[in-house]
């Protein structure tokens, strides 16, 4: 990988971070901590990985991208704005009666959302689901989904994974965003979910382990999830709750809690804006 | 409006009260219990509060068993989670064996708003109040609320309660008596009658205001308790006034109209016109804006009355 490549990634994440705080102190409701951990990933496969056509959001060539966490819904809509499929100017009207940017991903309104989620659980099921009827389409499109840490508690992630693994679907990169909280505190407290990554293997997985938040190594465990055959790819990345903004970073109380005015300021400072660079 | 209060918050209140009275009551949450209000009595009650974590189904199948040790569990979530994501082991586990668990979920229908429509239930209570042996109640307000729960503790069997997120103003004080399965008349009138649950009676009492100008006398009738229905109310109302709307926050197939009309068409035909979410999906919104874009507010209540009024 070229260092330029990352760099322009890196630059580009920091960009879609100042969008998401904009649009969350615009909408001021929807879910700022899990947005802010999953970025990176979400750039990576938007600006780097995934081949896809926002001008033609249908195209069967496409790789997809199923947003399973559906509550980190600014994530993918300041990467589908930033990407084309949209006006940047629509992120302003999220949550707005009428709006096509529904407070969770939904596909019937919003180009480029495959399908509808926000019910934890149940986005790993969907892309198996994807992955086999690509794959009897003799598609070499790939299916990639974001899950949260906490959303691994539900039942059906586990039926989705033992069907993952018995159909074999290497066509399917599964990633979880493992900021280590939840609604209701910290992951290990409230219903413990470790070791994610061998209990996958023990479905039937490959399962790969990386920080992320670091664009180099999401870069390469997506290319590597790329070249592993005969199983679906796991890769649990180890995030920070609200990362890149000082005052949401790791606290469980920032879930669902939009910046006010001041906390605006503070999160455009953190995320190195000032007056010269015309982001504020 | 005076005296605004969420149903949600009555809950948290009532729940630690009945914890401090009987060390049976257990209760079990699914990493809501902020917004759902449990949190207050897992602060003073720790070791009788299980967080079950982001995992319905498991969490009502593990009340069911909570019930069948002999414990009194209370189990909240948003209610598209408990009655959605778990009707079939609510169905199962606790209706089937008639098991002594009490669903309270909370961010019932539209009033959720930014979330959307994924997060919106419009049709809990039709398919709970479908299920054998359950209870089906939605408070109108706070104080109904206590006295529900209180009820719902005391009674024997499976009981779900619908709450709501925002705050609502108050119909009832404290002379109001409460019983599982009674409607109440909440104000008299003789043209026509509104029958009304959840937070959709104060806008009937609103309504009836709006109609009282006119010269029309409507009566409303609140039933917190959809099933068992009070049959007795809603005839009487029927061959009173001549003409019912029925009013809900939820979908109009299956719940309380859905109810009212089963009743009336079988003992007592009379014109009925039900007002609800029209077989559509929840969308993004401010609750507010989207009581007037579902068409819920008073103004469209009285408008309902005079359409049903023609058909006398
Ligand atoms: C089935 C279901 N139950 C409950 C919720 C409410 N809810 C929304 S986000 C959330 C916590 C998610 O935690 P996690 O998966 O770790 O996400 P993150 O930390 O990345 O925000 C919960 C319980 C939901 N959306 N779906
Ligand atoms: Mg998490």
């Amino acid at each position: 990988m070229q260092n330029d490549t990352i760099a322009i990634l890196e630059e580009m994440a920091r960009k879609l971070r100042v969008s998401i705080v904009k649009t969350l102190h615009k909408s001021q409701s929807g879910h700022t901590g899990g947005s802010l951990s999953a970025i990176d990933m979400v750039t990576a496969l938007y600006f780097h990985k995934m081949r896809h056509n926002p001008a033609d959001p249908g195209w069967e060539g496409r790789d997809r991208f199923i947003l399973s966490k559906g509550h980190a819904a600014p994530a993918q809509y300041v990467a589908l704005a930033e990407s084309g499929y949209f006006p940047k100017e629509d992120l302003m009207m999220l949550r707005r009666l009428g709006s096509h940017l529904q407070g969770h991903p939904d596909s019937k309104v919003t180009p480029g959302v495959e399908v509808c989620t926000g019910s934890l659980g149940q986005g790993l099921s969907m892309a198996n689901g994807i992955a086999l009827g690509l794959r009897l389409d003799s598609s070499s499109s790939r299916v990639y989904t974001i899950m949260g840490d906490g959303e691994l508690q539900e039942g059906q992630v586990w039926e989705a994974a033992m069907a993952a693994a018995h159909y074999r679907l290497d066509n399917l990169c599964a990633l979880v965003d493992a900021n280590m909280l939840q609604i209701d505190g910290e992951v290990a407290k409230v219903m413990n979910v470790a070791p994610i990554a061998d209990k996958f293997r023990a479905f039937g997985w490959h399962a790969l382990e990386i920080d992320g938040h670091n664009m180099a190594a999401i870069i390469a465990a997506l290319d590597k999830a790329e070249n592993l055959k005969g199983k679906p790819t796991l890769i649990v990345a180890t995030t920070v709750k609200g990362k890149g903004v000082s005052i949401f970073e790791n606290k469980a109380a920032y879930h669902g809690v939009t910046p006010n005015d001041s906390e605006l300021k503070e999160a455009l400072v953190s995320l190195g804006c000032c007056e010269k660079t015309g982001c504020f | 409006m005076s005296n605004m209060k969420a149903t949600r918050d009555a809950y948290g209140d009532v729940l630690a009260e009945l914890g401090a009275e009987n060390k049976d009551i257990v209760v079990l949450d699914a990493d809501l219990s902020g917004s759902t209000k449990t949190a207050v009595f897992r602060k003073q009650f720790p070791e009788r509060f299980f967080n079950m974590g982001i995992a319905e189904a498991n969490m009502v199948g593990t009340a069911a068993g909570l019930a069948a040790a002999g414990k009194i569990p209370f189990l909240s979530t948003f209610a598209i989670f408990a009655a959605g994501r778990a009707w079939e082991q609510i169905r199962q586990s606790v209706a089937y064996p008639k098991a002594n668990v009490k669903i309270v979920p909370t961010h019932g229908g539209i009033t959720v708003g930014e979330d959307g429509g994924s997060h919106q239930s419009v049709e809990d209570i039709a398919i709970m109040r479908a299920i054998p042996n359950m209870t089906v109640m939605v408070p109108a307000d706070a104080v109904e609320t206590r006295l529900a729960i209180r009820a719902a503790a005391a009674y024997k069997g499976p009981v779900y309660i619908r709450l709501g997120r925002n705050k609502v103003p108050a119909v009832f004080d404290d002379s109001y008596h409460f019983e599982i399965g009674k409607g109440t008349e909440v104000v008299s009138g003789i043209d026509m009658t509104f029958v009304t649950t959840g937070l959709m009676t104060a806008q009937a009492v609103n309504a009836a205001e709006l109609l009282r100008q006119e010269g029309i006398s409507a009566r409303v009738v609140h039933i917190s308790t959809i099933k068992p229905l009070d049959y007795d109310i809603i005839v009487k109302a029927a061959s009173e006034t001549g003409a019912i709307v029925t009013a809900e926050e939820h979908s109009i197939i299956g719940g309380l109209g859905g109810a009212v009309a089963e009743c009336l068409a079988e003992r007592h035909p009379t014109p009925v016109k039900r007002v609800g979410i029209n077989d559509r999906f929840g969308t993004s919104g401010k609750a507010e804006e989207l009581m007037k874009y579902f068409g819920l507010t008073p103004e469209d209540l009285a408008e309902a009355a005079r359409e049903v009024m023609t058909r006398k």
